[in-house]
């Protein structure tokens, strides 16, 4: 355990190491760090000067869930997509080989190599959002208040990142499949608006198959005070469930690597 | 014997799927809509034992199956049939205990990061292999003297020259005292006084430390300079296990010498000498049995006026091709 927190560290420090070690570069990360996160103003000045109800919710409870959009946005640019992105590199040059002999859990590795710090600002913005909302709304955030939205919150990131990974993990058979993520980007940014704002038929596919309900609805109901604990666990479920799957899948999927030749 | 084995590998074969791709913008769609795969025989039913300490040198043509052995033996891919133990472990499995003993060393990869000194990715591996600040830091003073390493540590990996990167490459891969080496390529692409290097390193490592390694190169130069004992791999089979020295007399008894004259010639002159591959203009290609090669030189430098004159091997694919075709018949 602490040589994995030990390499954690390290990856961290060294992620970080290279984007320093361009001084351009860094500034141009530093611009696109505030172009992200304009960006995502930008999305929400037009949500605010709606003011309308979104399915049957209030605007300032959608704005819970545009707050936790936000967020795992932020999680997605600062740890998935960078990370994921490479699995594809690794499997095209053969440089997983080097990650599969190193003693340590291979996942951890291709999933926590490197980290984007100009994701970290949309975090940010997320969770004030979801805090001023709160305080729009009158709800209190008390330390058990605070407790569940982070339980929920890391089982919504959890089953994001355990979607991801399992099509990111496909490229060891087709190789290149970053195509395939970016259309399941595209799909989980419907996750921006609470499912009941959907028809029935993609509220059925959002709750039952590819669960973006359970990303960003059911947190902020369960923020707002609309679910009771029985939705904590459904979602602390779907999260080991996915996360249990994407472990499978890969050491399955490992089975099948024939490394590029050299 | 054969418990003290350290490498025991029998009856390995693995096969694999591919599907071709013809020329062209058709082929592509060909390709993509109906891909037929087949299987191809990579490695077909070898066996072989290591002993600790010892270091064995793969031999084989382009695609003749050693890189797939090396990472069978390694626990990158799995094998389609057969039996394979290293260190006592079945690489396949990938148990962190089996992989704290071994290393894996490519020519034609890199794991260091690219835009930072090689001395950060020195430190993940410590911390990956579990080594404490201490440990990582004599390890590697100790090994940056047997490889010559000093400021480089420091430096972008990107900086480095081919030779730097190589070196640096293999203080990674040793970070973590491995017992079992296997090495791919370690040479390539490396110029004459960078591969000498790199040999006499591993030669030292394996006297000081013990381990066993394995390499496999197609320079004949890396194999004489380390290996006593040599595998010899054509088309996926093995078939030359042994001594070194008389696969030498059987592999090169032959030498070519390229000779540029300074005047137009007549090659029938050369024809006393050995066996003509070419000439053209000024410049001639013989082949010459090794015994005779002083008295051949010294014969043609009285009789013609020479302006350069190489020796070399005999192209190490040819000679094992045909090594592997008169075994067969």
């Amino acid at each position: 355990m602490e040589r994995y927190l030990k390499a954690l560290y390290l990856f961290l420090t060294t992620a970080i190491g290279i984007e320093m070690e361009y001084q351009l570069n860094f500034i141009v990360e530093v611009i696109a760090m505030i172009g992200t996160l304009s960006g995502s103003i930008f999305i929400l000045s037009l949500f605010f000067t709606q003011g309308q109800q979104l399915g049957n919710w209030s605007w300032e409870q959608a704005l819970i869930i545009q707050g936790i959009y936000t967020l795992l946005d932020g999680i997605t640019n600062t740890v998935l997509r960078p990370n994921l992105r490479e699995i594809v590199n690794y499997v095209r040059e053969g440089t997983l080989d080097f990650v599969l002999l190193k003693p340590i859990d291979s996942q951890f590795w291709v999933s926590l190599r490197t980290f984007s710090p100009s994701g970290l600002p949309e975090i940010g913005l997320g969770a004030t959002l979801v805090i001023y909302a709160c305080n729009q709304l009158g709800v209190v955030l008390n330390i058990n208040q605070l407790v569940r939205i982070i339980i929920i919150l890391a089982s919504s990131s959890i089953t994001l990142y355990s979607i991801w990974f399992l099509v990111a993990a496909t490229s060891i058979w087709f190789v290149k499949t970053w195509n395939a993520t970016e259309v399941l980007r595209a799909i989980l940014s419907s996750g921006r608006y609470p499912v009941s704002a959907y028809s029935l038929t993609l509220r059925f596919i959002f709750t039952f198959i590819l669960p973006i309900t359970f990303l960003t609805t059911v947190p902020a109901e369960i923020i707002i005070g609309d679910s009771g604990y029985n939705m904590i666990y459904i979602g602390i479920l779907i999260a080991v469930f996915f996360f249990s799957l994407s472990r499978m899948f890969w050491i399955h999927a490992l089975k099948y690597y024939t490394s590029a030749s050299s | 014997m054969k418990d003290r084995a350290i490498i025991d590998v029998e009856q390995l074969s693995k096969t694999y799927q591919i599907s071709d791709k013809d020329p062209g913008f058709k082929g592509t769609l060909k390709h993509f809509l109906s891909r037929k795969t087949f299987g191809v025989e990579a490695v077909k039913n070898v066996s072989f034992k290591i002993q600790p300490g010892e270091i064995v040198g793969f031999l084989g043509a382009n695609g003749a199956g050693k890189t797939t052995i090396l990472k069978m033996l390694c626990g990158l891919i799995y094998p389609s049939s057969g039996s394979i133990y290293v260190d006592g472990f079945n690489p396949a499995k990938r148990q962190n205990d089996f992989l704290k003993n071994i290393t894996l060393v490519m020519g034609q990869k890199q794991q260091l990061i690219w835009d930072l000194p090689p001395m950060d990715s020195l430190q993940v591996n410590a911390a990956i292999y579990g080594l404490s600040e201490s440990e990582a830091t004599n390890r590697i003073k100790e090994l940056s003297i047997m490889l010559e390493l000093g400021e480089e540590l420091y430096r972008p990996v990107r900086k480095l020259s081919l030779g730097q990167r190589m070196k640096t490459e293999l203080l990674a891969s040793l970070l973590h005292k491995p017992s079992v080496l296997f090495l791919d390529e370690p040479t390539l692409g490396l110029d004459v006084n960078a591969q000498a290097r790199v040999r006499s390193f591993l030669s030292e490592y394996n006297r000081k430390t013990g381990a066993t390694i394995l390499l496999t190169s197609h320079y004949m130069a890396d194999i004489t300079a380390l290996c006593s004992r040599v595998l010899c791999i054509h088309k996926g089979e093995l078939f030359y296990d042994g001594g070194l020295n008389s696969l030498t007399n059987k592999l090169t008894p032959y030498r070519e010498l390229r000779i540029e004259l300074k005047d137009q010639f007549n090659p029938k002159e050369f024809e006393n000498y050995g066996i003509i591959k070419t000439n053209t203009d000024r410049f001639i290609e013989i082949r010459i049995l090794r015994t005779e090669l002083p008295k051949v030189i010294s014969r043609i430098l009285e009789r013609f006026e020479v302006i350069d004159i190489e020796i070399k091997d005999p192209p190490i694919e040819e000679l094992i091709g045909k090594l592997f075709n008169q075994r067969r018949i």
